[in-house]
């Protein structure tokens, strides 16, 4: 199973509306992406918790249909 | 194993090891290159530490997703706190933050941070 990356955008942007979102298809296989997601939401928050939120935004794919995503997360600088 | 008794024996390992790594593979030979990368970065800072393979019994590796409510294996664990995957791991490293951390809950490392 995979999940296009317009997907995992979509959700992301469904829960931080204000985000940046960038993903890069690491292998090309739409199975291994690299994400980085900045948010006003994010401000304030441990990274376990940050990355906690953006697993929540993908409503349970992320180590399901979604095999590796690699993330990074911050607030605005 | 029932579930509660996973969660026991996950909470028993976590609570009785100074440093934990649930991951694919073992330390010697890891199974997934995100559990060989935070192995490699304990062994590199010479951390003691007991490594899990979550491959050996499906219900530990569900368990310990669980246990954190974290969906992705590796996952490590100091002094009985959840400190993150992979990524949260390596980050952590690069910034000289687990150093930091490892330094700060007692758990003997070599300060090395990275180079080239």
């Amino acid at each position: 199973m995979a999940m296009a990356a317009a997907d995992i955008e979509r959700l992301i942007k469904e829960r931080f509306p204000d985000a940046l979102v960038s993903i890069d298809d690491l292998a090309g296989d739409g199975d291994h992406y690299a994400a980085t997601v900045v948010s006003e939401a994010f401000r304030g928050k441990s990274r376990v918790e940050q990355h906690k939120m953006v697993y929540d935004a993908l409503k349970g794919q992320m180590g399901g249909a979604l095999h590796a995503l690699a993330l990074k997360t911050k607030a605005p600088s | 194993m029932s579930a509660q008794e996973v969660q026991d024996w996950i909470s028993k390992q976590v609570a009785s090891n100074d440093v934990v790594l649930f991951m694919k593979g073992t330390k010697e030979m890891p199974q997934c290159g995100f559990s060989m990368q935070v192995a490699q970065i304990l062994n590199h800072l010479g951390v003691d530490f007991k490594d899990i393979n979550v491959l050996d019994d499906v219900s530990v590796r569900d368990g310990i997703k669980a246990y954190s409510n974290w969906p992705t294996i590796p996952q490590l664990y100091v002094k009985g706190e959840f400190i993150g995957g992979c990524d949260i791991v390596r980050e952590m490293f690069q910034a000289g933050e687990l150093q930091e951390l490892l330094s700060a809950k007692g758990i003997t490392h070599n300060a090395q941070t990275l180079t080239a």
